[in-house]
């Protein structure tokens, strides 16, 4: 099992060896863009609490950022195996599936951490104050497992890249707004706000603000992370098998 | 070897009114490999060969039915079954992101082989099919027969026991095609069990021990080539008329000769061949 996993998560990693300078340079650029828009521009008078929104707005980007790279990395898996087919290497292999969906999750997870490390690096130089401990660094992770099951998910079930990228469009998009990661959502209507704060990117963005800001850590959100974390799994074989039939 | 009982395969299709309906793409299909046999799948398009094997595989599963390798059906250990199996399938399905060494290397550490071991057979399957060079190429840039002859070599990589092939040979040229079926008479030779699926019938003519011919799902007949041809008469006398192109089987050639004689047309007497039977078998009796 262990030595499949690797086989699989090898192959990401080959592929995203010879990307690297391209693929750091491309995360480069939408995190670079919300710290100038929002925190330079937008951010610099506003005062969050009692530190400044920069420090505010850091934790936020980098749940919205490890969301979308972590999705984005497995939704090939449509194309591979639609139009390419070459999932079925895999699936003929002698080679537990959980294998294979692991094998993928991990490979998303680095590419989410590599583009967190990006915006850490970033943010630090536009000055905020970050306190980034082992926890941090393991919300973050949980935070691309999960959003790296949904890229699974949505690339054994969609027929299409269109179909992917509306995905993109109504879920993740708005969620990279509204999920306490550009302010915070008890403003938002009751109603709305209940809502918003079912979805695990919301729970993602208030640990880590709360773990890079000092507070206590809700233990309740890393609960329901966890429980989004095996939903996610469970799915993901699922839709896995499915392509058996 | 191999034992297939009772294989059913539905797949939900849509039909001219847009509705959903149930296709049967293979229907009770029973029949044995036998150890080591070149064993032949023929049939026309859309006959459900490709489909059986990637039930076999374990690429898809059965609608019903039982798939047993000695003894021991798929549902019971299908990993330990997999190790055995190699398979050279009809769609190209490299992956694209990978170079041409890269995709072989998957397969091999797909199939737990060490470094060394993996190295070493990569470097000779890629030599046998002459692509020895392409190692750092991308699969997108090799032209279609490339593609195919790569396919064959990374099936081979783990040195599997029984070995699916479905129309390996397609758009091969004719050395290459016959290097190839050196290869698996090679391989049956010591010992390897080939199950083979193709449309050019004197392939299936020139390799297989057996031959089992489907049709619409269905299987028609099993059994040697020569026993296909002689159970329509040896020989074939072939002519034209105002009817169109006419055939008819006869046991022997002073037979078929007297036959000739009596049309008013020229005749071709010749052997009969698994094409006639594979005709006979999947059009002729529907009138198609
Ligand atoms: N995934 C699928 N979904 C729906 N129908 C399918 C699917 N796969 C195969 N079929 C149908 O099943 C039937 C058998 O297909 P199959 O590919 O097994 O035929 P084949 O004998 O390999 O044909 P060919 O010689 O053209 O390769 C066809 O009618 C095909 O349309
Ligand atoms: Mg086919």
């Amino acid at each position: 099992m262990l030595q499949d996993i690797c086989t699989v998560f090898w192959r990401d990693w080959v592929v995203l060896k010879r990307r690297l300078p391209k693929f750091i340079l491309s995360r480069m650029v939408a995190p670079m863009l919300y710290l100038v828009a929002f925190g330079w521009g937008l951010g610099r008078n506003i005062q969050v609490g009692s530190g400044s929104y920069l420090d505010f707005l850091v934790p936020g980007i980098m749940a919205l950022n490890s969301m979308n790279i972590s999705y984005n990395s497995l939704t090939p898996l449509c194309t591979e195996r639609i139009y390419h087919r070459s999932i079925g290497e895999y699936i003929i292999a002698p080679m537990h599936f959980n294998a294979f969906i692991i094998g993928k999750i991990l490979a998303a997870v680095l590419r989410g951490l590599i583009s967190s490390a990006i915006i850490m690096i970033l943010a630090l130089a536009f000055g905020a104050n970050l306190n980034i401990t082992p926890l941090f660094v393991g919300i973050l992770i949980l935070n691309c497992i999960i959003f790296a099951e949904v890229g699974f998910f949505a690339a054994m079930k969609m027929d299409s890249y269109e179909e992917l990228s509306q995905v993109n469009t109504y879920v993740l998009l708005p969620m990279s707004f509204l999920c306490g990661t550009f302010f915070s959502t008890r403003t938002l209507p009751e109603v709305f706000r209940w809502f918003i704060d079912v979805l695990p990117l919301t729970h993602t963005s208030y640990l880590l603000r709360g773990i890079s800001t000092q507070s206590p850590v809700a233990l309740e959100s890393v609960a329901v992370l966890a429980v989004y974390a095996i939903i996610g799994f469970i799915l993901g074989n699922k839709a896995f098998r499915d392509q058996l039939k | 070897m191999i034992k297939i009982q009772g294989l059913i395969k539905e797949f939900q299709v849509k039909n001219k009114e847009k509705k959903t309906v149930t296709k049967r793409a293979v229907d009770n299909l029973s029949l044995n490999v036998r150890p080591g046999e070149i064993f032949g799948i023929l049939g026309p398009n859309g006959a459900g060969k490709t489909t059986t094997i990637r039930m076999l595989t374990m690429e898809t599963k059965p609608t019903l039915g039982e798939i047993y390798y000695n003894g021991e059906s798929i549902t019971q250990n299908p990993l330990e079954i997999k190790k055995l199996i190699g398979v050279v399938p009809q769609h190209i399905n490299f992956d694209n992101d990978l170079t041409v060494g890269e995709n072989m290397e998957l397969h091999g550490r797909l199939h737990h082989m060490s470094s060394e071991k993996r190295k070493q057979r990569i470097q000779e399957m890629l030599e046998f099919v002459e692509l020895g060079d392409t190692i750092n190429r991308m699969p997108r840039s090799l032209s279609g027969g490339m593609k195919r002859r790569l396919l064959i070599a990374r099936s081979l990589i783990h040195e599997p026991k029984i070995l699916f092939m479905d129309e390996p040979t397609v758009a091969l040229d004719p050395q290459v095609r016959r290097r190839i079926w050196d290869l698996i008479r090679s391989l049956a030779a010591k010992g390897t069990t080939v199950v083979i699926t193709t449309h050019y019938i004197e392939e299936a003519e020139a390799l297989c021990n057996r031959v089992a011919i489907v049709n619409k799902g269905k299987l028609i007949a099993i059994d040697t080539p020569e026993a296909f041809c002689n159970s329509l008469g040896r020989i074939t006398v072939e002519w034209d008329d105002q009817e169109g192109h006419q055939y008819q089987f006869f046991e022997s050639r002073q037979e078929a000769a007297a036959f000739a004689g009596t049309l008013e047309h020229g005749a071709h007497i010749r052997r009969t061949n698994l094409e006639d039977a594979f005709i006979e078998l999947t059009g002729r009796k529907e009138g198609v």
